[in-house]
């Protein structure tokens, strides 16, 4: 692929990316290449290169090796261009926590260019949208992590950005908070801007992010779609539970036989387990069962939970991503 | 109230909100740096004890050192109060310069400032805003030490025009000089540090001047040592305007002291603000 078509393509492009902090390669040679108007997700255990990756993105650091490019124009030397075009919201809240959420986005506003009048209209509407009408002249430091949260992407998008950066956008917060600002992504991205968010919980790079890298001690471990990666660790697996768990040997023998199928007893008397390859192998196995009478009382296909593939990648963070799904 | 609807227009309003495609013209350098002194001044509604410094300070040191000196070093109070009050001024406008500093300091760590950096607009006007809203604070401390001193019988041969020259004069070498604090607020990795190396430079620079006393009083050795400070510069500038008679060689050594400041401090400061 040239470089022009890729630019036009592509919101951000990085190739060979180093950024080293004294003896310590924080980013280690990462490529990305995040097409327009997607959820582009960056996931990784803390410490693993996200946030210096986002900063130098965002052209807060530069880099020590390799390029990054936004919208075609390098980090360095195309700073000002970008900074016109992108919105960054930090791990931890960017928003003055001295001033209150009206303040705030009144402050953004001027200093993009709106008029006082102008500025205060766009605020308002702002916090309606976000919810957060009602703390609107309360100072920040009062919010709670949810709505400061919210606060902060609402100042992202004072002037809607081309792409936005979100680190960790929902560290920390409550479900219900999560829920909100997945539904401010999604709303956000439906209507063109590009997103590039780093996390550390698998969940929300299945739920938001149409691409996924997974980065491990600065370097890429696996790139692509939720369901690529998922692939890439194992083909799906079905559970069935019978009616008459009499009848599981009979049905364990005759899926084996008509799918060729490694077929496994679960650990409930009437359950099964097999791999399959496709989906449309698991409707068959239904049609099988229901032709030889035998009744199926439950039947669900699953694919590998994006923990599995972590786990798969990485190998040694059991642990970490335990902790990770307990706090999610 | 219908309940059910609530969500719904909620979920539009998000929808709307984050639709709009309007782009306005970025503010210039002169709009976004009053933008952000203007954030420095809500600041102060929120926490109205920060302007003690520019407030308390003015009154506790001019009474303090009248009294204090004046009957030992002038015979009375009344003939000191002449010569100490463009001192003292001086002193107290150079001490609380500092303050400008510590403020960076603590909000450097902030996460807004990486939002600051981010935006598309001159990047000095977060360090410039701040700045003149201090010329602010430090005209606010000038004119309550002023009033004040007129009160106990400080007479300026100089007149309005002479004081005012006089607090012109002061608040350009503050500004100047708090381009240093600016980079030290980086720099420094805590407040404590900061206000630690700030005493240590303010002190010595402040007191061996010719504040509180006439140089020649001093040992030989000591003399060239305040001649050549600029606050002693600034001192025989302001006293000039102050009492009628312009000292423009002083005056001139403050302004070239002032602009060599700004070229190295300024500078440096944007460096490490944007390294950091």
């Amino acid at each position: 692929m040239d470089s022009k078509a890729e630019e036009q393509r592509a919101a951000v492009v990085v190739k060979g990316l180093v950024k080293t902090f004294g003896t310590t390669r924080a980013v280690d040679g990462i490529d990305l290449e995040v097409p327009k108007g997607t959820v582009y997700g960056v996931l990784g255990p803390n410490g693993a290169g996200k946030t210096t990756v986002l900063r130098i993105l965002a052209t807060l650091l530069q880099p020590s090796e390799g390029r990054a490019s936004v919208f075609g124009h390098e980090v360095v030397e195309g700073a000002a261009f970008i900074r016109k075009r992108i919105s960054m919201t930090g791990q931890f809240a960017s928003v003055d926590k001295d001033l209150s959420g009206l303040e705030n986005l009144h402050l953004i506003g001027r200093l993009m260019g709106f008029t006082r009048a102008r500025a205060k209209v766009r605020a308002h509407e702002l916090l309606h949208a976000f919810g957060l009408e009602e703390a609107a002249k309360k100072q920040v430091k009062q919010y709670s992590g949810g709505m400061q949260r919210r606060l902060d992407i609402a100042a992202s998008i004072v002037v809607t950005p081309d792409l936005l950066f979100l680190d960790e956008p929902t560290t920390g917060l409550d479900p219900r908070s999560r829920n909100q600002v997945w539904e401010i992504v999604r709303t956000l991205v439906s209507t063109g801007t590009t997103v590039l968010l780093t996390t550390q919980y698998l969940d929300e790079a299945d739920q938001l992010a149409d691409r996924i890298a997974v980065i491990d001690q600065g370097k890429v471990i696996a790139e692509g779609t939720s369901g690529e990666l998922k692939a890439s660790v194992g083909t799906g697996k079905v559970h069935i539970r019978l009616q008459d768990p009499a009848q599981r040997p009979l049905a364990a023998q005759l899926l084996q036989q008509k799918l060729g199928t490694a077929v496994n007893y679960s650990s409930s008397a009437s359950g099964l387990t097999a791999q399959v390859a496709e989906n449309n192998l698991a409707v068959h196995m239904l049609e099988e069962l229901d032709k030889a009478g035998i009744a199926v009382s439950d039947f669900s296909v699953g694919k590998p939970s994006l923990d599995e593939v972590f786990l798969t990648l990485t190998g040694r963070s059991a642990e970490r991503a335990e902790e990770m799904e307990a706090e999610a | 109230m219908n309940k059910k609807q609530a969500p719904l227009s909620q979920q539009e309003a998000l929808r709307t909100a984050v639709s709009t495609s309007e782009r306005p013209k970025n503010a210039g350098p002169v709009s976004a740096s009053l933008t952000f002194g203007g954030r420095m001044l809500l600041k102060i509604k929120y926490v109205p004890e920060q302007l003690f410094d520019i407030t308390a300070f003015p009154i506790i040191f001019l009474l303090m050192f009248t009294y204090l000196f004046g009957g030992a070093i002038a015979g009375s109070t009344e003939a000191y109060l002449q010569f100490v009050l463009p001192g003292v001024l001086v002193l107290t406008v150079v001490m609380i310069t500092m303050y400008t500093g510590i403020e960076l300091n603590n909000d450097i760590t902030k996460g807004v400032f990486d939002r600051f950096r981010t935006l598309p607009v001159w990047r000095p006007s977060v360090l410039v805003g701040a700045l003149l809203v201090d010329l602010v604070r430090y005209s606010i401390a000038s004119a309550i030490m002023i009033t004040l001193g007129f009160i106990l019988g400080f007479r300026p041969e100089g007149g309005v025009v002479g004081v005012l020259l006089g607090v012109a004069v002061l608040l350009v070498f503050a500004f100047s000089l708090s381009w240093i604090w600016t980079t030290l607020g980086i720099v420094m990795r805590s407040e404590k540090s900061l206000m630690g190396v700030s005493m240590m430079v303010l002190f010595p620079l402040t007191f061996i001047s010719n504040v509180f006393v006439d140089p020649e009083t001093m040992p030989t050795w000591l003399q060239p040592l305040v001649e050549i400070n600029p606050v002693s510069l600034l001192v025989v500038a302001v006293r000039g305007f102050m009492g009628g008679e312009a000292a423009l060689a002083e005056v001139g050594w403050v302004l070239l002291v002032s602009f060599l400041l700004v070229l190295i401090f300024a500078p440096l400061t944007m460096y490490l603000y944007y390294k950091k």
